[in-house]
């Protein structure tokens, strides 16, 4: 498959390329999440001493990037390729770049730049310093060495790259416009376009992100699985004394973190929250991640007996 | 002499930080030096977005000897004494000291110790270290495997490699041999990134600059500033355009690049009829590329200067390409969002309500964005309610205030009600800087009165000390209505700021609402607005802030002020008052008085305090001094019956030169009196009667001001 010629060439190829270098290449998490890192492969096993070595598609939703299909560039649904390795290699920016070469990126006729870019998730609870990688002017990627995840400090630091696959794509395939993209590689009636598989979903979503989602229903929404996620952390803690994890149910309290997440930013999009409620509501999700995050690190995953 | 040369290279540095690390380096290991006796002859930092780099040239090969003698105790002395001696000196025997010779105290032990200087590349291999694992960077981090402990080495990025030479000129500079954390000093460098990734040995500066020079590293920040301004500069002369110059995005470019390439790129003329302003931001913010002017019109051109780290193997077609791409992706985006503000929503019936309570007009784009800012309910303060009922409250009060500022007042309301409006737009969602801006030019394109639309823009300001105030009535009432609705209802809801702590800028509200009515001369009566004793107190205080930084002597402040602070409320007028009395203590007739006026006061609290306070309230006996007085006290007490009714009358018509007038005529009668008077005479009578005139002199000046807060 020929990353230049097709969106799904290039994913295979990068996948390709990470599992040749250690990584478990997994499929996505099977909720909705805002972009790759809130993957339990990237939040959670970010924390503890245990090495990792991950390399994933996520399907991201940004509710409020929706432009109902009309804009050449902003989806509220895209591709992220989210590789995270622990604790970071010497070499990661030289990996990276090859990852680049290997998808058809000419070093010496392309200017890459890694751009200063602190990232952080204020409702992960998250920081790390690195970059954002340019082509051309044109951000590629996000390059991060993970400082803090869930309020904890890493230990050892996880190196983390998140590739947006469809403006690589654009790049590689000398497109202007995402919907024009080659999905499958195929010419003539045969062609799948990236427009072909997402344009409807693009349009129907912006209806539903910006005009119909209820906001009635999404504000109890975030409420129970903000409730949910208390009642698991707190159900899931094991008896006093007990041998073994002492934490029982920290992957499915981070679901409902993850789920308390995505209406938060559904509710956002819909215009419903001002600056001043944003930070509360951000503080009570950071809330869910510390706690699950702290749970994590208390089962045999998060590096515990 | 030799020479020192130290780089530190690692990942890439963030432009903002490179040229204060450069300093932070030179400053951190030459102080270092200095410490230990090592000074030096020259000094150079360098920064580029992969290594810090430090040339210090004329260092000595050792520190200077140091010899130092230690008296000991008397020969003979008890064996402890000499024992503790020895220790303290580091001598093994009493053979190794001296025994000096005094005619009073007797023959006694001396130590003679004698420190070698220690060799410079010895202290250098400890400063360096120390300096790299302490360096204050704003944000630094761990990275590896050796961040599973806890205090591993800490930089901005990834540190990778150390170069560290010492040597004179003529000979070859030797490696300073350290470790930091597992990255062991020498002699190596590498080169740009993509065009010379490898190993490059080098010797001191001379060749290192020279080699990376031919590995495409420009060492010198403001050497590569200089080549992106004179190459910007050529490229947009040719297309007789003109460079848009922009020193903060100047300075952050040549801190991307080791090898500046300057390149043009172009953009669709179509996209010139978005503003010029979210051009500018769009392609600045995001693209750190800058863009050009025709300079016959002084608009915008169709052309943008980019600067790229690589000189591509096709001459950068594809980089421009790249990144003209790019631009007209972002350029897109804000083409989208101006011609979606300037069009119908499509709910407008939902808004049809508040709409209504508003008095907005919904055939009007801009009227539409607020009616949909009210009906979603977004909340401005959770505790202060929803910016459409804050809107509301802004527009009664600027109605409210026009008539005082000389405004319109249907103008005012009309303009507070759009003064908001552009927040849910697509362009200030997208910009924020943009706030403001972007609502004037949707009120003039929807016919708004041309002062309307600029108090939906001006609203916002002063930003701070030094920006500018409006001057149109009807941005001022806005402004001024915004800021104290701000102030009132963070009062109200006791979020004052404290110490640090000004999350809501309400010490720059308050300062915004003392320039705008200084400035423009507006006699407002805060107490009319803001009831509240505490923020009154809030406001004084800012005005004290303010003209100390202006230069002023703040406790004239106080003085004005005096012991009625709650009743000033009229911050022109306190601001006329302090400049009048300040005026007037810089005359020579002012400092006198005052140094009389501080004498009185200093006599009457002696003898108040003996007498009671009070004791001299009330007029003085004009018979007495008329029958026995001197010549001086009838000359005080004519003075003061004329100066202080005019003081007074100048105060109440606000003429406070006038007053000030008043008071120095009473100058050269009290400088007589304290010359020929004595205020405590034996004649208890006589005593008291003059006492009640130096009162009288203290109750003139409060008129004015309290004399008693004035410093010196």
């Amino acid at each position: 498959m020929d990353p230049t010629r097709s969106f799904q060439g290039l994913l295979l190829t990068l996948q390709r390329f990470w599992a040749e270098r250690g990584c478990v290449v997994l499929q996505p998490y099977d909720m909705e999440v805002g972009a790759g890192t809130f993957h339990p492969a990237t939040t959670l096993r970010a924390l503890g001493p245990k090495p990792w070595k991950a390399a994933y598609v996520q399907p991201s939703r940004r509710p409020k990037d929706g432009r109902y299909g009309e804009n050449p560039n902003r989806l509220q649904h895209y591709y992220q390729f989210q590789v995270i390795l622990k604790p970071s290699p010497p070499d990661l920016q030289q990996l990276y770049l090859d990852s680049l070469k290997t998808i058809g990126v000419d070093l010496a006729l392309h200017d890459v730049r890694f751009v200063e870019d602190d990232w952080e998730s204020p409702t992960l609870g998250a920081w790390g310093l690195g970059w954002e990688c340019w082509c051309d002017g044109m951000e590629v990627s996000q390059f991060t060495y993970f400082q803090q995840v869930a309020g904890v400090e890493c230990a050892p630091v996880s190196g983390e790259l998140t590739y947006g696959l469809e403006r690589l794509a654009m790049y590689v395939q000398g497109v202007e416009n995402v919907y024009d993209l080659n999905f499958n590689g195929l010419d003539g009636e045969d062609r799948i376009s990236y427009g072909d598989v997402f344009l409807q979903a693009e349009q129907e979503y912006s209806r539903h992100n910006f005009e119909h989602a209820n906001t009635a229903t999404l504000f109890q929404h975030f409420s129970d699985a903000e409730a949910e996620c208390k009642a698991l952390l707190a159900a899931g803690e094991a008896p006093e004394g007990a041998n073994g994890p002492q934490h029982l149910m920290s992957l499915p309290a981070y679901d409902q973190c993850i789920k308390a997440s995505h209406i938060f930013n559904l509710l956002d999009a819909r215009g419903v929250i001002s600056v001043t409620e944003r930070q509360s509501y951000i503080l009570r999700v950071r809330e869910l991640a510390k706690a699950c995050g702290a749970a994590w690190l208390k089962t045999a995953g998060g590096g515990a007996a | 002499m030799p020479d020192l040369l130290l780089e530190l290279f690692s990942e890439e540095i963030p432009a903002r930080m490179q040229r204060k690390a450069a300093d932070d380096l030179k400053k951190l290991v030459t102080d270092a030096l200095v410490e230990r006796g090592l000074v030096y002859e020259g000094a150079k930092a360098f920064a580029t977005p992969r290594r810090l780099t430090l040339h210090i040239a004329g260092l000595p090969v050792r520190g200077r000897d140091v010899r130092e003698e230690r008296k000991g105790p008397r020969v003979g002395a008890p064996d402890a004494a000499v024992q503790g001696f020895l220790k303290a000196a580091g001598l093994s025997s009493l053979d190794q000291a001296t025994i000096v010779s005094d005619p009073k105290k007797g023959d006694s032990y001396v130590a003679v110790i004698e420190k070698p200087g220690q060799e410079t590349h010895l202290a250098i291999a400890e400063i360096v270290p120390a300096v790299i694992r302490a360096f204050p960077w704003p944000k630094s981090m761990r990275w590896g495997k050796a961040s599973a402990a806890g205090a591993s080495l800490r930089w901005v990025r990834p540190l990778h490699s150390i170069l560290c030479t010492f040597g004179a000129e003529t000979e070859e500079p030797e490696v300073v041999p350290f470790e930091v954390d597992g990255i062991v000093s020498g002699n190596t460098t590498y080169g740009h990134r993509f065009h010379a990734p490898g190993p490059i040995k080098v010797k001191r500066l001379d060749d290192y600059v020279a080699s990376l020079d031919k590995a495409k590293v420009v060492l010198d920040a403001d050497r590569r500033k200089e080549i992106i301004l004179a190459d910007a500069k050529d490229l947009a002369l040719a297309q007789g355009l003109e460079l848009v110059e922009d020193e903060g995005l100047l300075e952050e470019i040549a801190g991307l690049v080791e090898w500046p390439v300057v390149l043009m790129g172009s953009f669709e003329e179509r996209f010139l009829d978005i503003p010029g302003e979210a051009i500018r931001a769009t392609i600045r913010a995001n693209q750190k590329c800058f863009v050009l002017r025709d300079p016959a019109t002084g608009n915008l051109a169709n052309r943008f200067i980019l600067v790229s780290n690589l000189l591509a193997s096709d001459g950068g077609t594809a980089i421009t390409a790249g990144n003209g791409r790019v631009v007209r992706a972002r350029l897109s985006d804000a083409a989208y969002f101006w011609q979606t503000d300037r069009g119908s929503l499509p709910d407008l019936d939902t808004f049809r309500d508040s709409a209504g309570k508003l008095g907005l007009d919904l055939a009007k784009p801009l009227d539409q964005r607020m009616a949909k800012l009210d009906k979603l309910g977004v909340v401005f303060h959770a505790k202060l309610g929803t910016q459409g009922e804050r809107v509301q409250r802004i527009a009664a009060l600027a109605k409210e205030l026009a008539p005082i500022v000389g405004a319109d007042p249907a103008k005012a309301e009309r303009a507070a009600k759009l003064a908001k409006a552009d927040l849910p737009t697509e362009m200030v969602g997208e910009f924020p800087e943009l706030q403001g801006l972007m609502g004037r030019k949707y009120a003039e394109l929807q016919g708004e009165d041309a002062s309307v639309a600029a108090a939906v823009e001006e609203h916002y300001k002063p930003l701070g000390p030094s920006d500018r105030v409006p001057a149109d009535p009807v941005s001022v009432a806005v402004a001024l209505a915004d800021k104290l609705d701000t102030l009132v209802g963070f009062w109200t809801i006791d979020e004052k700021p404290t110490g640090s702590k000004d999350p809501y800028a309400l010490r720059r509200a308050a300062l915004g609402v003392i320039r705008l009515v200084v400035e423009n001369g507006v006699r407002l009566r805060l107490t009319q607005v803001a009831k509240d004793a505490d923020l009154l107190s809030f406001f004084h205080d800012r005005l004290k802030v303010m003209l100390r930084d202006q230069g002023a002597r703040h406790d004239l402040v106080d003085a004005v002020l005096g012991e009625g602070a709650s009743s000033n409320d009229d911050l022109l007028l306190i601001t006329r008052r302090v400049a009048a009395l300040g005026r007037f203590l810089d005359t020579e007739d002012g400092t006198n008085l005052l140094a009389g006026y501080k004498r009185a006061a200093n006599i009457l609290k002696a003898e108040e305090k003996k007498d009671g306070e009070g004791a001299f309230a009330g007029a003085a006996d004009l018979h007495l001094i008329a029958d026995a007085g001197l010549i001086e006290e009838k000359a005080l007490a004519v003075a003061l019956a004329q100066a202080t009714p005019k003081a007074e009358a100048a105060v109440a018509a606000e003429d406070y030169e006038g007053a000030m007038a008043a008071l120095a005529e009473l100058r050269p009668a009290v400088d007589a009196f304290f010359d020929k008077v004595t205020v405590n005479d034996p004649d208890p009578a006589q005593r008291a009667n003059r006492l009640k005139l130096l009162n009288q002199l203290r109750q003139a000046t409060r008129a004015v001001a309290d004399f008693d807060r004035i410093a010196g």
